[in-house]
């Protein structure tokens, strides 16, 4: 009989369901990134001049920065010219008018991610911007939710239908000069989800954006971009996945959320992109920079996130607590398995009276996976009775993976409180033992303990993707323990 | 009609790395009966109740184990548990974030599909735990709660007869479950314990105190030494025991 801690190490292949390519065939850039490019993709794309000017600009900025190098993870220097930045299924004939004109084989793609777009069989509830490596194939529910005056479509149609929306918000969250890959995503983004919920409407249904890459040796670069009016209200959820390749992929976004005055916004993401095989190969990096703005008094952003896949997953999800009485929160999972490593954590940066920010961090690791949280919590000196909670907790399965914490805490006012809790704990042959006492196996084990560990996570999640997340832990920790 | 043996012990040798535990242990259970099994502290009997309970970390070098007539040693822990083998740990671990109702009715259903049986839904689980619930006086409360999650001592070891009296198993192990009870917690586990006796299913109650077994009486009482019985009688042991100490029989062998 081996011991419990070599059954706990020893690791087998895990199962990625989603990794099927689509055989359509498509039109990319060749590999290569200059103003040529970036001039070729809004040309592409029929952008207006200040478009174009914003992206050059943002360019000519990126050439000037460099790579950062301060985040827990590693990774062989990233070719920027053996990219391709424009990857698009080829149009057959004139654009899709509606979504039953859209190439079958896509609609079957979405279909088996479980996705159905198609007016029969569609998620009810949920809206959907479906993004195809470049573009958006199609967005669902549209027409029901213009008549409350909503606007959810592609970012390329919203520069064409609502430019002074897109010009007065686009980039005055996150703007290029940011960081490196926010200046290289807004240099190069090509489409992405822009949604705006007008004055005092709930937005009666779940809104979301699927991202599939299935080019190779493509990135994928998309802006979303989500306003919500004063009073108004919406919860966004974000999916994604990719095919296996043996190749690292790029996958480099940006969102930007704006609440004004007792807005709130509640965005969520499960992310479950190609994480590599149990040797490293493969897999997406995962560089995304994610900020809202809590703009107006009282206004509120939820960020919860469940991190599943990816090779490298490095993002930190943040809120700056602008308008009194705001709050912003993050609640996240970020599990890593087998070689995968993950840099994620959040920034709330307080700067209003009585603003309040709540974070809560489970972090999972196993295999050899490094799993690192990083937080910011600034106190800015006019946030006066700013408070703050954070809990970050980690749990470590096996001996051969890594949890750290970097919390900074900057406190300029003293009427404040700023409160943190971390914790780590190993998964214990003592639980897994008494959960087989019981008749449950292993890996049934390890999940309930796991689920159990991220409970408060997942409750922050709609119903329907609590669910759905679950699973999706069970299935990236598949085979943790033998 | 002679009577069917449940466990077979026969012999067992067994230890740690560099560590012999179990040097000789046999004992034979059959059907309808509830043996003490009593003994100083480090002598070995949450040890045996492990290695019975298929935890890893033991080598068996010697002697057999006999499970309704097969080799209860090959078994996985999983598989132990659906077969009925039940152990209320003495130190039961907590679960943080997993339902107490939740895990149970996992459990349940694991052994009833093991059976052949149709798994419980909610509601039907429910009505069971209901059922359950009024036999051992437990306070509801605690299994909305997470599994042993700030539980005190006793609400611990009460929730584990708990679970026994759901999953009612074939061979209860009882690790010293009177330890850390107040003595009306005491009755009321052993007058739960006494419900669940069945004809067809047995109880190895591990304890050091006399006390217990004016609750539950034993049909038979044995005295662990150093990894083995030193000596077996009827309850009238228990009570020697308790007059003269282990030294005392310890001394007579
Ligand atoms: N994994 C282990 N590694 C090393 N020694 C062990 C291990 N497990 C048990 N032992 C030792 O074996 C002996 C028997 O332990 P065990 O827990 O079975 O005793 P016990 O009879 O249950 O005692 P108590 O009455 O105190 O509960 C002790 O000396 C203990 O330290
Ligand atoms: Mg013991």
């Amino acid at each position: 009989m081996s011991t419990a801690t070599d059954t706990i190490e020893s690791l087998v292949k895990q199962e990625y369901k989603y990794g099927f390519v689509t055989d359509v065939e498509s039109e990319s850039t060749p590999p290569g990134l200059s103003e040529e490019t970036i001039r070729f993709i809004s040309a592409k794309k029929n952008e207006p001049t200040w478009l174009t000017d914003w992206r050059i600009k943002a360019f000519r900025y990126w050439q000037t920065m460099k790579e950062p190098t301060w985040q827990f993870v590693k990774y062989p220097k990233i070719d920027f010219q053996a990219i391709s930045y424009f990857s698009q299924p080829k149009p057959k004939g004139d654009a899709p008018k509606s979504l039953d004109e859209v190439d079958p084989k896509l609609l079957e793609t979405y279909e088996k991610l479980g996705i159905p777009l198609r007016e029969r069989g569609r998620l009810a509830g949920v809206a959907v911007d479906a993004i195809f490596d470049s573009v958006s194939v199609g967005t669902t529910y549209r027409e029901e939710l213009a008549k409350k005056g909503i606007i959810f479509c592609s970012f390329s149609e919203a520069v064409h239908n609502h430019p002074d929306l897109v010009k007065k918000y686009l980039g005055s969250v996150v703007p290029y000069t940011d960081n490196y890959y926010a200046a290289l995503n807004s240099a190069v983004f090509t489409d992405g989800s822009f949604c705006y919920i007008p004055k005092g409407v709930r937005c009666p249904m779940e809104l979301s954006t699927y991202f599939r890459i299935n080019a190779a040796k493509s990135g994928q670069f998309e802006r979303t971009l989500i306003v919500a009016d004063d009073g108004a209200s919406v919860s966004y959820l974000e999916g994604c996945t990719a095919p296996m390749r043996d190749e690292n992929q790029l996958h480099a976004a940006v969102v930007e959320l704006v609440a004004l005055d007792n807005a709130e916004i509640k965005y969520s993401t499960v992310q479950n992109w190609y994480p590599g095989d149990e040797n490293g190969v493969g897999g997406i990096y995962n560089f995304v920079t994610k900020r809202g703005i809590c703009k107006g008094k009282n206004s509120r952003i939820t960020w919860t996130q469940v991190e599943t896949g990816s090779a490298i997953t490095w993002k930190y999800p943040s809120c700056i607590l602008l308008g009194d009485g705001s709050k912003g929160e993050f609640y996240s999972v970020a599990v890593v398995n087998n070689m995968q490593q993950a840099d994620t954590g959040t920034k709330m940066i307080h700067i209003g009276k009585n603003t309040k920010s709540t974070i809560v961090s489970k972090g999972i690791s196993a295999g050899r996976g490094q799993n690192s949280y990083r937080g910011l919590v600034e106190i800015r000196k006019s946030a006066a009775n700013a408070r703050n909670f954070s809990q970050c907790d980690s749990m470590l399965i096996g001996a051969k993976c890594g949890a750290h914490t970097f919390p900074y805490i900057e406190v300029k006012n003293t009427s404040s409180s700023v409160e943190h809790e971390a914790s780590t704990s190993k998964i214990g042959e003592d639980q897994i033992f008494y959960c087989n006492q019981r008749g449950l196996e292993t890996q049934d084990a390890v999940n309930m303990i796991v689920n159990g560990f991220c409970k408060e996570v997942f409750k922050e999640l709609p119903m329907e993707f609590a669910v759905e997340a679950q699973k999706l832990l069970g299935v990236s920790l598949e085979g943790s323990v033998g | 009609m002679s009577k069917q043996p449940i466990l077979e012990i026969n012999n067992l040798h067994a230890g740690v790395e560099n560590k012999k535990i179990l040097k000789g242990f046999s004992l034979t259970i059959n059907a309808g009966e509830v043996h003490a099994l009593m003994g100083l502290n480090g002598s070995g009997k949450s040890t045996l109740a492990a290695i019975l309970a298929g935890r890893e970390g033991y080598d068996v070098t010697e002697g057999s184990v006999k499970y309704f007539g097969k080799d209860l040693l090959e078994l996985d822990p999983e598989e132990r548990a659906r077969e009925g083998v039940f152990l209320a740990f003495q130190y039961p671990v907590e679960i943080p974030g997993v339902n107490s109702t939740y895990f149970l009715k996992a459990a349940l259903n694991e052994i009833r599909k093991h059976k052949g049986q149709s798994e419980l839904d909610a509601i039907e689980f429910l009505a069971l735990v209901k059922d359950k619930i009024k036999v051992l006086e437990l306070n509801e409360d605690l299994l909305k709660r997470s599994v042993n999650e700030g539980f005190s001592g006793g609400e611990k070891k009460r929730a584990e007869i708990f679970q026994m009296a759901v999953l009612e198993p074939k061979l209860a192990i009882l690790d010293e479950t009177d330890s850390g009870l107040d003595i009306d917690a005491l009755k009321i586990v052993s007058s739960g314990v006494n419900k669940l006796k069945r004809p067809d299913s047995a109880q190895l109650v591990i304890t050091h105190y006399q006390r217990l077994l004016n609750y539950i009486i034993p049909d038979f009482v044995h005295v662990m030494a150093d990894g083995r019985i030193v000596k077996s009688g009827g309850k009238e042991l228990a009570l020697e025991l308790e007059a003269n100490g282990y030294d005392g029989i310890l001394k007579q062998l």
